[in-house]
């Protein structure tokens, strides 16, 4: 069992909240860029959700989750104290850095969670960091102090212009590739993206026809985690890869994300259906 | 005077058509009148050929003996003293292939049927109201840490803690049993089964650790280094599942056996109370024919399709399977497709799969293992419809472990490379089962667990001199 030492929901919509979880094993090991499974209880689903944070010291692992599901919907019902069954990791592999002098770090929604770690880690080992944080409106933007603080520029925006800048991801990463180009600066030497599929999709068209490296994680539909089931299959320049194992990040210009989105989809019927039913009165609590 | 009818007592089972739509077990035991009345067909041999066919050397004769005077209590005790999990060997071990092809009643006539023996007097231990106290052996003061909790890692962990030694188990998943809770359906080994064969082992003294994934939460190096343990048993199994490579292979309602039998086995997707989400296909392929592919086809059809196929490229001479598995998915009404090679998975424009275009094959000469070699037959295409395909080909050893250890040598198929007593290059880092062999059997796994704790044993002794 695993304790919820920290829970506080990060946007007005209360549609991400943060959870810190009490897992000493895994706070040692976890880096930026990796994974963890969580089950709720004993008739819950194994789902994974990327690392947000960790405190080695406390041996605490932060998760930042978005209501979607089944699952996700009834872990927001999780009060601070309370446990949870199972929290297995760290998995997938570390966000390479090493060697990168200015990054751009695009995030989408929740994706902002995700890149939240990443960007922090790159900007105390003195990587230049801009940050491009995209919502779709004021009401779930998130973590807006602390994507400050962990980057060198941010550039805020909202598909309504209800909050920040007016517009998506793609027009403000392109814009400061040009305004690179155009002020003689360095260009980025990687891009990170995250965020949903079809967002890193375009992200990786903006950024091919200037050859700027630019890696994305992917978070596709597994069951163990660990190599075991293959569910999580995507194709990236032409091969089958794990996404659990050989990722969570790979080359954008390389991944194959038609079928990367059909795949996402297969099992939504089961999951509209399955999330229509959690109960009211119990708040999904299952066990009273 | 020995019985001698010529056939085994058959096993009651229940009926095909019955079963074929639930997950209840198969194969339901034999009565106390069974039992007694086959073991009175072993001829107690004296120079015991049957036990010289089983890898963990269970003293077959002895515990028949006690089988046949009805004192199952003695016979429970005999087998137990060599086998840490006689409900599930009586189950899922091939004995057609181990103990009972050496079996003397099988020159002429059935063999013994000493896997419905085992799982008996297993069974009859595990109905008792009132147990037998667990003896909790002393401990020497020695660690171990075992990777895993498959059969090769339970049985090491069994026979360490016999000897004494504080023996840990780290699980990576959330359930402990490895291959015996996520692979082998419930149909054919319950897994109330594993969880009282393992609560036998907790009650002996063995630490079992769930979510912890050696490599990733904690590695091997630290397992010796910091934590101190003295020597590590590797058997974290062959959990990699291969793929065809062949076009369509991402289509959706593509699997391999090991997600299928994970939601369904580990997760139990097919029940309702249970959140892991599960397709019900009507018209299911599953390419190969092993052990896993024939618990492939009969999930799915428990799971309610209308139509299974085992597409298979050689024909039913060749088949891998277990003769006995074999029958039951025939019974159950799974279809043969034999000498049909699969060359594409072809879909609808949503990406979904619509059916597997086969190539008809012919056998040709036998190769140097005396197995006819499959031969395409050119331009003998046809697609067979189906909304899933299920890829059941084999499995290779994770790199988890491999990756994160250092000097630890593997061999070109990715297994932990280890000497015939289970030491690998490392010292004091021992492995076995089908993390060094590749897929195998649950058996020989076992026999590979006992082997690792007999050497942990000596290295740990030597080095304490």
């Amino acid at each position: 069992m695993f304790k919820v030492v920290t829970k506080r929901f990060l946007n007005e919509a209360k549609t991400i909240c943060l959870f810190e979880i009490e897992a000493p094993l895994v706070a040692k090991h976890a880096q930026a860029g990796q994974f963890v499974i969580f089950r709720l209880d004993e008739q819950g689903e194994r789902t994974p959700v990327s690392v947000a944070g960790y405190d080695r010291e406390k041996g605490t692992v932060t998760v930042m989750v978005q209501a979607a599901g089944r699952t996700t919907k009834m872990l927001h019902t999780v009060e601070q104290g309370d446990y949870i069954t199972d929290f297995v990791g760290p998995l997938g592999k570390a966000t390479e850095m090493d060697g990168l002098k200015k990054v751009c770090v695009v995030g989408g929604g929740v994706g902002c969670a995700i890149a939240y770690p990443i960007a922090k880690e790159m900007h105390e080992r003195g990587i230049e960091v801009t940050f491009i944080a995209g919502f779709r409106s004021t009401d779930i933007v998130i973590l807006k102090d602390e994507l400050k603080a962990a980057s060198d520029k941010l550039i805020m925006c909202t598909d309504d212009g209800t909050f920040g800048e007016k517009g998506f991801t793609t027009q403000y990463l392109k814009q400061e590739i040009d305004a690179n180009i155009a002020e003689g600066k360095p260009q980025f030497d990687r891009v990170i993206a995250i965020g949903p599929d079809i967002m890193m999709k375009f992200l990786a068209d903006v950024t091919r026809p200037y050859g700027i490296k630019t890696i994305i994680s992917l978070d596709p539909i597994m069951v163990d985690g660990t190599g075991m089931c293959g569910g999580c299959r995507v194709i990236v320049g032409g091969e089958t890869k794990f996404a659990c194992v050989d990722g969570p990040d790979f080359d954008a210009h390389e991944v194959d994300f038609d079928s990367l989105i059909k795949r996402a989809a297969f099992y939504k019927t089961e999951q509209d259906d399955s999330a229509k039913h959690i109960c009211n009165m119990t708040g999904g609590n299952r066990n009273g | 005077m020995a019985n001698m009818k010529m056939v085994k007592n058959p096993m009651p089972e229940q009926d095909p058509v019955v079963r074929s739509a639930n997950f209840e077990e198969v194969a339901l035991g034999y009565t106390p009148e069974m039992a007694m009345d086959e073991a009175k067909r072993c001829l107690s041999c004296h120079n015991m050929p049957c036990r010289s066919g089983c890898p963990v050397s269970v003293r077959i004769p002895e515990f028949i003996a006690k089988v046949a005077e009805g004192d199952f209590d003695a016979a429970y005790e005999i087998v137990t003293s060599t086998n840490s999990l006689p409900a599930v060997c009586g189950r899922v071990c091939p004995q057609e292939k181990q103990c009972e092809s050496k079996c003397v009643r099988g020159i002429k006539g059935e063999p013994v049927g000493i896997g419905r023996l085992e799982r008996f007097v297993a069974d009859y231990h595990m109905s008792k109201e009132v147990k037998d106290e667990v003896k909790v052996p002393e401990s020497n003061g020695h660690r171990v840490a075992i990777v895993g909790s498959g059969p090769a890692s339970l049985t090491c962990a069994g026979d360490l803690r016999k000897l004494g030694y504080d023996v840990t188990i780290y699980e990576a998943f959330h359930k402990t049993g490895g291959v015996l809770v996520y692979g082998i359906p419930q149909f054919r080994l319950p897994k109330e089964i594993v969880a009282a064969e393992v609560k036998n082992l907790e009650d002996m003294g063995v630490k079992i650790v769930t979510d912890v994934v050696i490599g990733k939460s904690i590695t091997v190096d630290e397992l010796l280094d910091e934590e101190k343990y003295e020597a590590v048993f590797i058997g974290s199994g062959a959990g990699l599942p291969q793929f065809l490579h062949i076009p369509g292979e991402n289509l959706l309602g593509v699997y391999s056996a090991n997600e299928i039998l994970t939601r369904i086995n580990l997760m139990k997707a097919y029940r309702e109370d249970y959140d892991t989400p599960i397709k019900h296909p009507k018209n299911v392929v599953v390419v190969g024919a092993g052990n896993v592919a024939m618990d492939a086809s009969r999930v799915a059809k428990r799971l309610g399709a209308e139509h299974v196929y085992i597409a298979y490229r050689r024909g039913r001479e060749e088949l891998p399977a277990r003769k006995e598995e074999v029958e039951h998915a025939e019974a159950e009404g799974i279809e043969f497709r034999l000498l049909n090679n699969p060359v594409c998975i072809h879909g609808d424009e949503n990406g979904f799969v619509t059916g597997v275009e086969l190539q008809k094959m012919e056998l040709g000469e036998p190769d140097e293992k005396g197995r006819r070699k499959p031969i395409p037959v050119q331009g003998e295409n046809w697609i067979l419809d189906c909304d899933a395909v299920i890829i059941a080909i084999g499995t290779s050893p994770n790199p988890l472990i491999r990756s994160t250890t250092k000097g630890l040598a593997v061999t070109k198929k990715g297994g932990i490379e280890a000497d015939e007593n289970g030491q690998t290059s490392r010292e004091g880092v021992f492995a076995g089962g089908d993390a060094v062999t590749g897929a195998a059997t649950v058996i020989l796994a076992m026999g590979a667990g006992k082997t690792g704790a007999k050497s942990i044993d000596e290295y740990i002794k030597s080095k304490n001199k």
